[in-house]
């Protein structure tokens, strides 16, 4: 195993490479040996003229549980087979193997890639055929979320990770990887969050700030963050940049538990701006067995709810017609287990009772600062939030 | 007469029934004569000028006027009715000769037509080697109208009125003024006689314009020139048409190819290369038995003439005599049921007597006619046949035991090509035969196009769109063999609507459409094995390198452990043995092109085909209980070729 390391990522002639540690070690070696095992057991079936199979734990709706007590959501136990002999599932199998065998060489070379480029690394025709092995990232994707839970290791276990999505600013210092950064010194931009944010790569150091705000969109990030909002309000302010990805839940989970702030979310007041606000909160379907590191179930749903349409005297101008998708997606979620408490069903339903969604922008129809300087403080002030 | 009469009656209702009591005609005129002034139009023949007009039509004066009867109703079709004509008549000659056939069709095109208000001159010579013709026949037998051999026996045999090829010297005659020429030899050492002959249309009498014997070479079936043993040519100039397509010559040739195995056939068509189709069975159809009326199918007014024809004899007598299947005890059967007396003389039966002697005939239970009288073309031959036109993958073919319809015995023959070079994309076509002769108009009024229309054809794994024929690389043979084949109309184009027939049809189909249904479905099932072979395959290489890489193994090791493994979970000879995959898509080049071709009849036909499709599909059971019925039943009597 190597033993020093060099950051693919940020490359500052100052810093050291940071020395990998013993724990590093020891998982990057437990990683190897669980796709060996993998491997093992394949090779076994066949070799009794057995059909190959890997046991892939089911990542849908049937096979997740919302646990009341931890208030996250988990994987069951259910399992589905990946067989070779099976026309359905050979082309899988067969993805899942050769994304295992790239993961062991980044691991063995301790290189670190993005899942897309895992996607291009695992890329050739099948010989004899004008076939792909992926034709497209969508299709590698979860594969690699199969593999993350077929040898029960974490994406950055597995040498990969995302781009990074989401910006932060707020009086934090962090240090990531050996820099250390100030958040309050990120200009217009904001820090984009890297995908990984565990405490070996990334650990907080100073913290004023007294709450975290997370908005869904980057324009309404973009307008409190010109207004200095997490300076006048002593906040970190985030953005998911839509659905969150793993790193800034990752992020946030850390500041809930680790710094004890509370955090606020603003997303649109819609189906989707809902779920994503239930995603931070307890986790999602498809990741489930990432909840527990990932999820912060006190989260606190600041808005933007269907009873600030009267509330704040919006107009008729700001209303956006339901589609069918809309309506289909809101009753879904209606009858999602951690969705079943009675004040969530009626912020559903006041979505359904309006007919129509409002995005949070739409508060400019009343002025350029009337979210920093109307809405949030008066939520704050109010506690006027669903947690 | 009449009809002068009841223009009258209206006028004076009470004295045209007085009239009525004394006797009709001189009264009758009476009143015509005393109302004409007053209201009735005015007389313009009396009863005796009328008479010097009225005189007996000769049939070839018949003929002239409705030419579209016989199959003369246009130019493209005169040319189609005399090769047929002819080429059904030499064929029917060498098979009661014993003689293997070998013909020759040549159409030389005279004129060149322009469009269809001025068609083309042609010559059609059609040549056999068959018995050949006494002299004295030949003028007869070629110029004479209703002049034949098979109309006054019940015999299976392609030509049926002994009209046809008469109706093609007629009609090129009518057309060009050209007489019929005949050639004509009986045998070694005979001398042949060449015979130039006109129709005399007002006495329907043949003319004999020229005669000569001659040296008589010809070609043979390797196109080499020889001298003619025996054989008759026939050479006719018409006004004619010649066409491709579903109703042309050269369909019908291809057709009477498939249907006649035994058949060597030269053809030189107009413009266009010499065809020669070998023959591909030396087996001559059996000859069919000539039989008597069977007591189920026989008309009144035939029973009538049997009765009178023998004036002598008892009813009895009459019955066992000239009727088929008709014992001693059921001759007596009959005669109780119709109440008349058995040693009654057959002159003396009149009127009711007839009518419940017709009566009892049909309901008297009789022995199916021997089925000795009818020849099907054979399961192994009708594939043969078939084989002479398509270059398939897959054939089958069904001969049904004999049947009856209305007395007459029949036998019904379906063959079926599939695959290969048919076209992929088009609707399956039919070929049509009743005894051996293909029938290429008025499809959607046939009773085999309806029973091919009405069979499920998703049922053998073909596309089939609702209420029409099955889509796919198809061609259906539909063969009737019966002594007297029920035609719609004299032009023999289209087999009439018996229930008898349609049901042996489906009957025909269903069961061949279950042996291609079987095909196509293990056709599907090695091509689905082959397609999971070849995913497992592909992939066995790629999974191999992974393995291989993880667990420090040989790839090609790991590789043949999942080769080994294969067998568990495909069968690997089922797959690797795939049929060929028909091609795609319509080649134009593929023989079954030619029947795409549109004929303004098709659109015609089109409405009436909607009428007809109300018969029930037959019901599997149904089927299956016949089916197995059809096994122990009288095989004896035919000498069906083996399936």
């Amino acid at each position: 195993m190597a033993t020093k390391k060099t950051t693919t990522k940020t490359s500052n002639d100052s810093a050291k490479p940071k020395p990998k540690s013993k724990a590093a070690k020891d998982r990057d070696l437990r990683t190897l040996d669980q796709i060996e095992k993998l491997a093992e057991g394949a090779w076994r079936a066949v070799n009794k003229r057995q059909n190959p199979a890997l046991d892939i734990r089911v990542r849908a709706l049937s096979n997740v549980s919302f646990n009341q007590k931890k208030r996250i959501i988990e994987l069951g136990d259910k399992t589905q087979s990946r067989e070779f002999f099976n026309i359905a599932m050979a082309r899988k199998f067969m993805q899942t193997f050769l994304v295992a065998d790239k993961c062991r060489e980044l691991i063995a070379a301790d290189k670190t890639i993005t899942i897309r480029q895992m996607y291009y690394l695992s890329k050739h025709t099948v010989k004899g055929t004008n076939e792909n092995t992926f034709e497209e990232q969508s299709e590698s994707d979860p594969i690699i979320e199969d593999l993350e839970v077929g040898v029960d290791a974490l994406r950055e276990e597995l040498h990969l990770y995302a781009n990074k999505k989401g910006l932060v600013a707020g009086p934090l210092t962090v240090n990531d990887t050996g820099d250390e950064i100030d958040l309050t010194r990120m200009g217009r931009g904001g820090w984009g969050i890297p995908s990984i944010c565990e405490s070996d790569v990334l650990q907080f150091k100073k913290c004023k700030a007294e709450f975290v705000l997370l908005v869904e969109k980057v324009a309404v990030w973009q307008r409190l963050n010109e207004d200095r909002f997490w300076q006048k309000h002593n906040c970190i302010l985030m953005t998911s940049e839509g659905q969150a990805a793993r790193g800034i839940r990752r992020f946030l989970q850390r500041l809930a538990t680790e710094l004890k702030l509370p955090v606020y979310v603003l997303v649109d007041n819609d189906p989707w701006g809902l779920y994503i606000y239930s995603v931070l909160k307890q986790g999602s379907i498809n990741l489930a067995y990432e909840s527990m590191r990932m999820a912060v179930p006190n989260v606190r749903f600041i808005g933007m709810s269907a009873s600030d349409y009267e509330k704040f005297k919006l107009t008729s101008a700001v209303e956006i017609k339901l589609t069918k998708e809309d309506i289909a997606r809101a009753e879904q979620m209606k009858a999602y287990p951690w969705f079943a408490d009675k004040k969530w069903q009626k912020e559903i339903d006041g979505i359904l009772k309006n007919g129509f969604k409002m995005e949070v922008d739409s508060f400019l129809t009343k002025s350029v600062t009337f979210i920093a300087e109307e809405y949030l403080p008066k939520k704050l002030r109010d506690r006027d939030f669903l947690q | 007469m009449a009809k002068s009469k009841s223009q009258a009656e209206p006028n004076d209702v009470s004295r045209a029934r007085g009239a009525t009591a004394k006797g009709r005609a001189a009264p009758a005129r009476d009143t015509e004569d005393s109302i004409a002034p007053a209201s009735g139009p005015a007389r313009r023949a009396s009863a005796e000028t009328m008479a010097t007009r009225q005189r007996e039509i000769s049939v070839s004066e018949f003929f002239t006027k409705n030419r579209h009867l016989l199959g003369f109703d246009n130019p493209a079709k005169a040319l189609l009715t005399t090769v047929k004509e002819a080429v059904d008549n030499s064929l029917d000659a060498c098979e009661e000769a014993g003689i293997l056939p070998e013909i020759i069709v040549e159409i030389v095109e005279l004129s060149a037509g322009n469009g269809p208000s001025a068609p083309g001159k042609f010559r059609v010579a059609i040549e056999d080697n068959g018995p050949g013709i006494v002299k004295p026949q030949i003028p007869k037998i070629f110029a004479k109208l209703l002049y034949g051999s098979k109309f006054h026996r019940l015999k299976q045999s392609r030509g049926q009125q002994g009209i046809g090829i008469s109706a093609a010297g007629l009609y090129g005659q009518l057309t060009t003024g050209k007489p019929v020429t005949i050639i004509s030899k009986t045998g070694k050492g005979r001398p042949a006689f060449k015979i130039e002959l006109r129709i005399d249309t007002k006495r329907n009498q043949p003319d004999v314009v020229a005669e000569e014997t001659v040296e008589w070479t010809s070609m043979n079936a390797e196109g080499a020139h020889e001298e003619k043993v025996h054989g008759t040519r026939v050479e006719i100039e018409l006004v004619a048409a010649y066409r491709g397509g579903r109703t042309g010559v050269d369909a019908y040739l291809e057709q009477t190819v498939v249907a006649n195995p035994h058949l060597a056939l030269i053809y030189l068509p107009p413009k266009a290369e010499k065809i020669i189709y070998p023959r591909v069975s030396n087996e001559l159809p059996r000859e069919a038995q000539e039989i008597k009326p069977h007591p189920h199918g026989i008309e009144l007014g035939m029973l009538l003439h049997m009765l009178q024809d023998s004036p002598t004899k008892t009813v009895k007598q009459v019955l066992m005599d000239d009727f088929s299947r008709v014992s001693s005890s059921v001759a007596e059967e009959i005669c109780k049921v119709a109440k008349v007396p058995p040693k009654s003389k057959a002159e003396g039966i009149h009127g009711e007597a007839v009518e419940r002697l017709h009566k009892a005939l049909g309901e008297v239970k009789v022995m199916a006619p021997p089925a000795t009288a009818v020849v099907p073309i054979g399961e192994d031959l009708l594939i043969a046949g078939l084989k002479r036109r398509f270059n398939a993958e897959f054939y089958s073919s069904t001969t049904r035991p004999p049947a009856v319809y209305r007395g007459n015995p029949f036998v019904v023959e379906v063959g079926l090509a599939y695959g290969g070079d048919l076209p992929m994309d088009e609707t399956a076509e039919i070929m049509r035969f009743a005894n051996r002769v293909p029938l290429q108009y008025q499809p959607k009024a046939c009773a085999i196009s309806e029973s091919v229309y009405d069979t499920n054809w998703k049922a053998y794994e073909l596309a089939q769109p609702k209420g029409s024929l099955p889509i796919g690389p198809l061609a259906i043979v539909v063969h009737l063999a019966s002594v007297w084949v029920p035609f719609t109309s004299e032009a023999k184009e289209a087999v009439a609507h018996y229930d008898d027939l349609l049901k042996e049809m489906r009957l025909a189909i269903q069961e061949c459409g279950r042996k291609l249904g079987s095909h196509l479905r293990a056709r599907a099932k090695a091509e689905s094995e082959y397609k999971r072979l070849s995913i497992f395959q592909r992939y066995i290489p790629e999974v191999s390198a992974s393995l291989g890489n993880i667990l420090g193994r040989s790839k090609d090791d790991i590789a043949k452990l999942f080769e080994k493994a294969l067998p568990n979970f495909v069968n690997v000879a089922e797959a690797t043995n795939p049929p060929p995959v028909p091609p795609t898509g319509g080649d134009g080049g593929s023989p079954a092109a030619a029947v795409t071709a549109t004929d303004t009849e098709t659109k015609t036909e089109a409405k009436s085909a909607k009428k007809k499709s109300k018969i029930k599909v037959t019901d599997p059971a149904a089927d299956a209980k016949t089916k197995g019925k059809s096994k122990t039943k009288k095989p004896e009597q035919l000498s069906l070729p083996e399936s």
